[in-house]
């Protein structure tokens, strides 16, 4: 027994961030039912493919955010593809789309029409800007995202472009916020007997977000400064990413506890230089020469040993600190083999595939795989006649989603 | 017609610091739970409500804005209830002080675990064992307590005790190396802290799951939310070319993870330089030939972009570096917005990179009223970024200021935890519980 084991999601959403937030509700029990459009989703285009060889049924990006779901498709521009999903929402929970605004109620399956087919339960619209709105029909990618509602401003150097996260993770992090929306949705509606038209723009995902955009904002608000895009490398008695033996370690913030960097540097003598130990005391502003001093010493420390070294000595003394991982270090890594991260998938396209199992462990109702991302429309058929469609419609509806 | 908030009636006990603790506790007070966070007078835990209790102005000054700008750069008589980095993160909550490291204080503890569904901390592995609370101790104040622990690496293995932020966990899972110039080494990179906020959206939604368990079995139940595993969704693409061609990916700067070219982010006509936090700059992703003809009628169908090679997206992505610097020159003489409508009209994905004191005057938050004004507890107003959902028949309200140190001490000990006026006064008299920290502690 899972824990949203009693829950429908009637899912309308492609790409990342909607997807990422169904698949939380798959992955813990959900029975999503995901709408292709013939040809599918479009994240069944993106890399990487297994071989590199585009194919819509290899793309590690599509089979990473929908396991657990099963893909019917449809044409929702059709009269066949209408009834169909008329029938999905009658059992649906809650309604989840991320189609551009207005393409919804164009097709005629809106707020009105969820309504009127299933009152009681709620649509959540996910946009790039929001339904309303002078942007509202703005276009928006990961880098756009992250670069107009995250803190793209401030990342990188001084005398640099601002630059972007890695791959998608603004997006990621957007479905992550759009989740527990998207679950307590589903516990306002059962508590109060009425839905609601939930709103998501990407955007507000971000400028409301934890990521040093809401505390750039109100430090502006309070003091009128800026945050200034810099690096912070050496900028502190350890601050920073450090160069080692065999590659990188980050100590931000490790200075804040003083005695610890010396017991991981094993109370070194040149530590005992008084420029040094007066520079270290609480509240004290070091010297730009003296805070340069201390990192040469430093810097002879992390280059006499790996990576690897480095944090395990850290680890002992308590210090922040965190090795810079490749994936391949990662994938090699012991302690998350041993703790079960990857979670071995077999797929009828892939083979056997390793992917990251459960983002968080419940004691009772957690994660589980009980099916790998579904092949294109793989449950049209047995999804249409749960949902009490007639054979005609179903025919139809096969028809119309091989085109 | 007013409607009950999803998660009314839910009282959440909150020990957590930092920011992706307290990220999870907020989205769920917004939600409607009760939260309450514990706190402590006699003892100051850095990085939660600034990095010192009483700073020095001079300290402050020299911080980075969103670390050290307290209103005016001053710090002001409780600096702890302004600080910027975590007072937009204490929206909706309560707070009352108490003790835990005393027997008495531990006792008031365990009353306010008796009366609520869910304690949620993420302090550093073994802080809460030092204090002798555990998850069968909580048991016994609450058979039905649903705890919720978010350790860096998770309670087992050989990295269960390491120290991290979360800059550290996602250096090891690969952040640092995936982003940032391609054409410079790691330690030009900022740190960054994504994972806090998957950790904080993502521990919303593991209690709310545990809540829905709980009413199934009428069980509570302890969640681990591994900090580290938790934020990998965000490499994705990284982890699963690995896991299917053994390829390790690098960096590939503000380029189009999907090959879509160009991608870039592009200087704009600036009042100022970036020292002086001035400079400008436009991110424009080109994702379809339709948007390249487009951007090239935009910048006026210039003799180079007519180039044969730049007709297809593959001759574009070999020619990307070549292409920056064309563009990049259009660019420069341009107005960020002006250029951001011009192109979002053609159907091409660009917008401003914002610095953080212009979200206030777009145009687009404004319109759909994103902002909310907040009063401090120095008695001033001033206006926080909104809510990350819009639920028009339970809205997230902005009902409680950020909260400072001790706000609700009146009301958790007397109205919910059932202590006479004269027990709280000889409290209040005894120092054991307040609104200012120890006067000893810096």
């Amino acid at each position: 027994m899972q824990a949203l084991d009693d829950i429908t999601v009637l899912d309308l959403t492609q790409h990342i961030a909607g997807p990422y937030a169904t698949k939380l509700m798959a992955d813990y029990g959900a029975d999503v039912i995901k709408v292709e459009r013939p040809g599918g989703d479009i994240a069944r285009r993106l890399p990487p493919f297994q071989g590199d060889t585009p194919d819509p049924e290899k793309s590690g990006t599509f089979f990473f955010l929908n396991s657990n779901k099963r893909s019917v498709v449809l044409d929702l521009a059709t009269a066949a593809g209408r009834d169909a999903v008329a029938a999905l929402v009658r059992k649906a929970d809650v309604v989840v789309e991320s189609f551009r605004p207005g393409v919804l109620d164009r097709l005629g399956l809106g707020w009105d029409f969820i309504q009127r087919e299933r009152p009681g339960i709620s649509l959540v619209s996910i946009s790039n800007f929001g339904q309303t709105g002078p942007y509202r029909d703005y276009r928006l990618t990961d880098l756009t995202l992250y670069g107009f509602a995250g803190e793209m401003y401030s990342m990188g150097m001084t005398d640099r472009e601002p630059t972007k996260m890695a791959g998608t993770a603004s997006l990621f992090e957007s479905g992550a916020a759009i989740a527990p929306a998207l679950l307590a949705t589903v516990m306002a509606a059962e508590l109060n007997g009425e839905g609601q038209h939930v709103e998501i723009a990407l955007a507000e995902t971000h400028f409301g977000g934890v990521d040093r955009r809401h505390a750039t904002a109100i430090a502006y608000q309070f003091s009128g400064r800026k945050t200034l895009r810099a690096a912070g490398a050496a900028s502190g008695m350890p601050q920073g990413i450090y160069p080692c033996a065999d590659g990188w370690v980050d100590f931000t913030n490790a200075a804040l506890r003083p005695d610890r960097i010396d017991d991981m540097l094993g109370y070194a003598d040149w530590l005992k230089e008084p420029d040094f130990v007066k520079a270290r005391t609480r509240g004290n502003v070091p010297s730009p020469d003296v805070v340069e001093a201390w990192n040469a010493n430093f810097l002879v420390w992390c280059l006499e040993r790996t990576k690897r070294e480095v944090w395990a000595e850290a680890r002992r003394a308590k210090v922040m600190c965190g090795p810079l991982f490749t994936t391949q270090d990662l994938f090699e890594d012991e302690h998350f083999r041993g703790r079960g991260f990857w979670h071995e998938v077999s797929h009828a396209a892939l083979g056997t595939v390793e992917m990251p199992g459960r983002p968080f462990i419940l004691a009772e109702g957690g994660w589980e795989l009980r099916r790998p991302a579904p092949l294109l429309g793989e449950h049209t058929v047995e999804v249409l006649r749960e949902a009490g469609c007639s054979e005609a419609t179903i025919a139809t509806v096969l028809q119309e989603g091989a085109r | 017609m007013t409607q009950k908030r999803p998660l009314e009636g839910v009282r959440i006990v909150d020990l957590t610091v930092v920011w992706a603790g307290p990220f999870a506790t907020m989205l769920m007070a917004d939600l409607g739970a009760e939260v309450i966070k514990v706190e402590n007078v006699h003892v100051w835990q850095p990085m939660t409500r600034g990095a010192m209790a009483r700073p020095p102005a001079m300290l402050l000054k020299i911080a980075a804005a969103w670390g050290g700008g307290t209103p005016n750069d001053e710090p002001g008589d409780r600096p702890w209830n302004y600080n910027p980095t975590f007072v937009s993160l204490y929206r909706n909550k309560k707070s009352m002080t108490t003790d835990i490291r005393t027997e008495a204080g531990k006792a008031v503890f365990r009353k306010l675990v008796a009366v609520s569904d869910v304690v949620y901390e993420n302090n550093a592995t073994g802080t809460l064992e030092k204090l002798g609370i555990t998850y069968d101790w909580l048991r016994e104040a609450n058979p039905n307590i649903i705890f919720v622990r978010v350790p860096a690496y998770g309670s087992t293995g050989p990295y269960y005790n390491a120290r991290a932020l979360g800059v550290h966990l996602e250096a090891v899972m690969g952040h640092q190396l995936l982003k940032g110039y391609a054409d410079a080494d790691p330690s030009h990179g900022t740190a960054i802290f994504s994972g806090d906020y998957m950790a904080g959206a993502q521990g919303a939604f593991a209690v709310m799951a545990a809540l829905r368990q709980r009413r199934k079995t009428g069980r509570g139940q302890l969640i681990e939310i591994g900090q580290a595993e938790n934020a990998s969704p965000m490499f994705t693409q990284a982890i699963m070319d690995y896991a299917l061609n053994r390829r390790v990916q690098t960096t590939i700067g503000n380029r189009d993870l999907n090959g879509c070219a160009p991608s870039g982010v592009y200087p704009a006509k600036s009042p100022g330089t970036a020292v002086e936090q001035l400079d400008r700059w436009i991110a424009i992703s080109v994702e379809t030939d339709a948007g390249w003809l487009a951007l090239c009628d935009e910048m006026g169908n210039p003799g180079w972009a007519a180039d044969s090679r730049f007709a297809t997206n593959d001759g574009r992505l070999a020619a990307h570096d070549e292409l920056d610097q064309q563009i990049a020159a259009w660019t420069r003489e341009h107005d960020d917005y002006e250029l951001t409508h011009r192109l979002q009209a053609r159907g091409v994905a660009a917008m401003p990179v914002l610095e953080a004191s212009r979200m206030f005057d777009d145009p687009q938050l404004r319109s759909r009223g994103f902002f909310r004004a907040q009063r401090i507890e120095n008695g001033q107003t001033y206006e926080f970024v909104g809510p990350v959902w819009q639920m028009p028949a339970t809205p997230v309200e902005f009902y409680q200021g950020p909260v400072a140190l001790g706000e609700h001490n009146g009301y958790v000990y007397k109205t919910l935890l059932g202590y006479t006026d004269a027990e709280y006064d000889a409290l209040l008299a005894a120092g054991e519980i307040g609104m200012d920290y120890d006067a000893n502690i810096p």
